[in-house]
């Protein structure tokens, strides 16, 4: 179905990508001709695919994600690989192994991540629309804090197959853009079902934004205006709110009680699974060569110590640590049980109203080295975790700024309810716009 | 609390190399981090959720594997169609 | 084994006889090709690739399970088992842990002491192969591995034991209980190379427990037992302690061996495969229609076709050999059983074993055939042996094989019995030629008989009956000597 080639020459002075595809085959389709980006831990056939990590360096996988595969077949022109945190883990794009990427609204700032190379892309124009992947916000808070829209489909909705696992039961592939049609419109070439995914739920999106939210009903979660969200932020997202009001919703105030360790509970999954996911990376079967001249325990240590980054190395060792025998049960199993928590938490409130809307970020874009703390970096995620938990989608959209920054308006709905998000979101932007 | 002998024990169990050099910052980043966990000490529940999807199984049926030079062009070194690793024994 | 107890278990991993891998779409069919020609993204562990579950591997455990008494659980699932290895591709075995296929249930053997012994299952799961490593090199030029991930998939299905054996000869019973029972499910070929490894479990009461790891025979089950069995035996009796430890078999050198205590401290942070649904399946157990057993059919067999119970046992022992006898009886069932019965359990996997080949290179309408010669008399007992080794002689040389009477005919091994005449001359030549033993006999020395009996049937190439060759000679010395 290749019908041509684009020509992509763009002036990266972002660092937005990590391999730039300068001549893109293309074909007919829903996506006839546009360049899309992809983050760089999506599987693409003859395209190194790193993670942003050492460790895969040079790795060219032998298949397509699905993903990719549908982007392909609906004609887009895959233009490159997005910077990301190293293996998704991070929520400023600065733990990228080779080099952290800009903000375009301001260069002092990160973009957010993980999926800020694909934000970025997007926000300075470079294409049109990007996937980015979300475990615990990676697409919501780099379109928040890039000023674009991102939509973290239900899970299950959209195939993993060939997604570089870093927390396999939360992440899911979604849509960036500067529109929201652009998002529904890639949401409605990646969803649906494959074989090769028994997560993967048989969903198609096959919806057009409706900008008519007239009897909606929102609920606003108090969790979401508390202590560490900056008021200013706190305001945007009130005045948004109000808007939504404006155009025939009513909000009513809810609570979240397991939001107390909605954030915890989130880490220890990612890090248990993440210390599972990466362990197959020994330099054996791809990847910088472990030294065949040691025993196997030392190179393997070895490969693992010089490639991974130290975030890397801090999320695999306390997922070790959260599954190791003696602690499974305070850690991981506990996790688990808060995970259902959340999500009965979720249905509760989501029987009641139709969306919950409230800041995707508890703050506008950090600026670049502020967040060299680890724990002041996971606590930044706070709001954007309970729909991964929860396994909801949930977009965000720009509701104006702060300090000359983006802000973005979160909305998450029930399971499946995909449209109804978009549409919450498209008619906010309509609303904006006009 | 972990002490640093304990960061180098789970190091060990990772099989995951640290240096000397970063194991106080390491083992200090990772209390605080362990500390903030300590709140899933006050979940409650039994974790019982609904099962949508179950049984999701594929037919036994053969499909084409990977011509044998994909399986190998991202191997560092290989020997007669095996791939090299370091000593096991 | 005498003395103080022997206490034995097993765990039994036996590959699932499936087409396609456990968790992916490559051919099982890896044995005759090359390394790393049955891979894929998801065996060979690359990035983003994900499992899928193949249905009809855990339609074959849970057959397994049905007939072994097992209880199907009403929720399973897989875990991952993390431990670091180059031939694991994924650096973790998906495998089930604390929500296992089934549970409980039992096999029975025959016990030493006679009776029946019910050997209790702890538990059944199914799970994937790792991939298989050769090791290279030497000590100066440096050792090294290779790795071949055709293996790596392969389901397995893990079958637990109590320690409920009593010694190496009721382990080995279990085993082959166990392999017939897993061949008439239709679920198992015990002849694939590799197709079965075992862990044991063993320990002299009172003591600790030991376990052997890498076994990989039949026969390597009881040897690797009886020789930990000594061991352990010698050190209580220099009043040493067996310690608690994991031991590895050697096959070649037929013992045990520690596993360094320096390998990696074992804790391998199960949790559940978090790219893998659960499995309620237990409404699936009424559906399952069992195959007729390896007790049913040998009481069928003794009962129909008038075995004795050794031959019945060892006739259906294995799947091939009991259709094998079926088919070479079916022509005259009447005629052919009890002749057939002894040939094939008595003669037949004698000389199959010593070749190390499988019945599939016997053709069971030439063996019928054979078996009727000797019935009826056209050739002896002991031509009928000759013939059945040029037979299988050709089938190995893969020469073109001849049908039993143009064996018989080419090397003219039809009896010379009937013919009496010629009989009586080959005797009287034997007697004249053997006047120390003939005389003997006439002193009363019984074994001169027997001498004189092998001369003439060396004399008759073997084509005269033996008893007739007797009750000739003996007449003919009474009467010349009366």
């Amino acid at each position: 179905m290749v019908l041509s080639e684009i020509e992509f020459e763009p002036d990266d002075r972002y660092h937005a990508f990590l391999t730039i595809c300068r001549k893109a085959p293309c074909g007919d389709g829903k996506l006839a001709g546009i360049a899309v980006a992809v983050k760089d831990n999506i599987s693409t056939k003859g395209i190194e695919t790193t993670c942003a990590s050492k460790i895969l360096k040079g790795y060219v996988p032998p298949y397509d994600a699905h993903v990719v595969e549908l982007l392909r077949q609906s004609g887009a022109a895959i233009s490159g690989k997005t910077n990301m945190d190293e293996f998704g883990m991070g929520t400023t794009t600065e733990n990228s192994a080779f080099g952290p990427t800009l903000n375009p609204a301001d260069t002092s700032r990160v973009p957010g991540g993980s999926s800020g190379g694909s934000a970025a892309a997007v926000a300075a124009g470079m294409v049109r629309m990007a996937l980015g992947t979300d475990t615990g916000g990676s697409i919501r808070c780099p379109a928040a804090f890039c000023g674009i829209v991102g939509l973290k489909p239900t899970y299950g909705r959209v195939s993993r197959f060939g997604l570089i696992a870093y927390s396999n039961s939360l992440e899911q592939i979604g849509p960036m853009a500067n529109t929201v049609s652009d998002v529904s419109l890639l949401m409605q070439v990646i969803a649906g079902h494959d074989r090769r995914d028994t997560t993967s739920y048989n969903q198609p999106y096959r919806h057009t934004p409706d900008a008519d939210i007239r009897g909606l009903k929102v609920g606003i979660p108090q969790e979401y205006f508390g202590a560490g969200v900056d008021p200013t932020v706190a305001e945007l997202v009130k005045h948004a709110i109000f808007r939504l009001e404006e155009l025939g919703a009513t909000s009513v105030p809810c609570s979240i009680p397991s939001m107390e360790y909605a954030l915890a509970a989130y880490y220890v999954t990612c890090t248990s699974e993440a210390s599972s996911n990466l362990a197959r990376f020994d330099g054996v079967r791809y990847g910088p060569a472990a030294d065949t001249k040691k025993s196997w325990h030392d190179a393997y240590r070895d490969v693992r110590k010089t490639n991974f980054g130290t975030e890397v190395r801090r999320r695999i060792m306390l997922g070790t640590f959260a599954l190791s025998s003696g602690y499974y049960g305070k850690y991981y199993a506990k996790a688990q049980v808060a995970k259902e928590n959340v999500k009965k938490d979720f249905a509760r409130i989501l029987a009641d109203v139709d969306v919950i809307a409230g800041p995707t970020m508890p703050t506008i874009a950090f600026t670049l080295g502020e967040k060299s703390d680890p724990l002041s970096m996971y606590l930044a995620d706070i709001l954007t975790v309970p729909a991964n938990l929860a396994g909801i989608p949930a977009i965000s959209v720009p509701c104006g700024k702060a300090d000359g920054m983006p802000v973005g308006l979160q909305i998450m709905g029930n399971h499946f309810c995909d449209e109804r998000v978009i549409d919450v979101a498209y008619a906010y932007e309509q609303a904006v716009v006009s | 609390m972990v002490t640093e002998q304990d960061v180098q024990h789970i190091a060990q169990l990772a099989d995951i190399g640290i240096d000397a050099g970063e194991l106080g910052t390491f083992t200090a980043r990772f209390n605080a981090i362990l500390d903030y966990f300590d709140v899933l000490d006050r979940v409650q529940g039994d974790g019982a959720g609904a099962r949508d999807l179950i049984n999701v199984m594929r037919e036994d049926v053969v499909e084409p594997s990977l011509p044998q030079e994909d399986v190998l062009r991202n191997a560092p070194a290989q020997e007669d169609g095996f791939i090299r690793a370091p000593r096991v024994m | 084994m005498t003395g103080t107890p022997v206490i034995v278990g097993l765990e039994v991993h036996c590959q699932l006889d499936t087409q396609s891998k456990l968790f992916c779409g490559c051919s099982t069919d890896y044995r005759n090709d090359g390394p790393n020609t049955h891979v894929c993204p998801v065996c060979l562990g690359l990035p983003g690739s994900m499992p899928v579950l193949n249905k009809k591997a855990i339609w074959y455990a849970m057959r397994v399970a049905k007939a072994l008494s097992c209880d199907v659980i009403h929720e399973s699932e897989f875990s991952r088992k993390n431990y670091f290895y180059p031939d694991l591709d994924k650096a973790y075995q998906i495998t089930q842990y604390d929500k296992p296929l089934a549970q409980g249930g039992y096999l029975e053997i025959d016990g030493d002491e006679g009776g029946i012994r019910r050997v209790r299952l702890t538990r059944i799961h199914v799970e994937e192969d790792p991939g298989r490593l050769v090791h290279m090199g030497n000590a100066e030029r440096g050792k090294y591995s290779l790795v071949d991930y055709n293996r790596a998939g392969i389901p397995l299905i893990e079958i637990v034991s109590e320690p409920d054996m009593r010694s190496p000869k009721e382990a080995r019973k279990f085993l082959n209980k166990l392999r017939a029972t897993l061949e008439y499910l239709g679920v198992f070929d015990s002849e694939k190379e590799g197709s079965l490894r075992v862990d044991a479990n063993i320990s002299i009461a009172g003591s600790e427990r030991v376990e052997v790891k890498n076994i990989t025979s039949y026969k390597g089950v009881e040897k690797a037992l009886t020789f930990e069995i000594t061991r352990q035996k010698n050190l209580l009796r220099r009043g040493l302690k067996v310690e608690r430890e994991t031991r590895h078999f050697l096959e070649a050198r037929g013992i045990t061996q520690s596993a360094r205590s320096k390998e990696q401290e074992h804790d391998y942070r199960y949790f559940p495969e978090p790219d893998l649904r659960p499995l309620h399946v237990q409404p699936w157990v009424a559906g399952i229609t069992l195959p007729e057993l390896p007790d049913a059919r040998r009481e069928r067999f003794m009962a129909q076709y008038g075995c004795s119970m050794n031959h019945a046992r060892t006739l259906t022992g294995e799947l091939r050999i009991a259709n094998f006898y079926e088919t070479v009886v079916a022509p005259d069932p009447k005629g052919l059983s009890a002749p057939a019965a002894t040939w094939i359990a008595d003669t037949l996997i004698g000389e199959l074993n010593y070749r190390g080949i499988s019945l599939d290179a016997v053709d069971a309408e030439r063996f019928t055939a054979l078996v009727r010669l000797i019935k009826d008399g056209t050739i002896t007992d002991k031509s009928g042996v000759e013939v059945l080794r040029v037979m299988l002689d050709q089938r190995m040389k893969n020469e073109q094989d001849e049908t039993p009477s143009r064996i018989v005919a080419r090397l003219n091994l039809a009896r010379t019995a009937g013919d009496a005449h010629a009989l009586a001359a080959v005797i009287t030549e034997v007697i004249a030629q053997n006047s120390k033993a003939v005389e003997d006999y006439r002193n009363g020395k019984n074994g001169a008989l027997n001498f004189l009996v092998g001369q003439a049937m060396k004399k008759t190439r073997g084509r005269s009956d033996p008893g007739e060759l007797n009750r000739m000679i003996t007449g003919m010395l009474s009467t010349r000597g009366a």
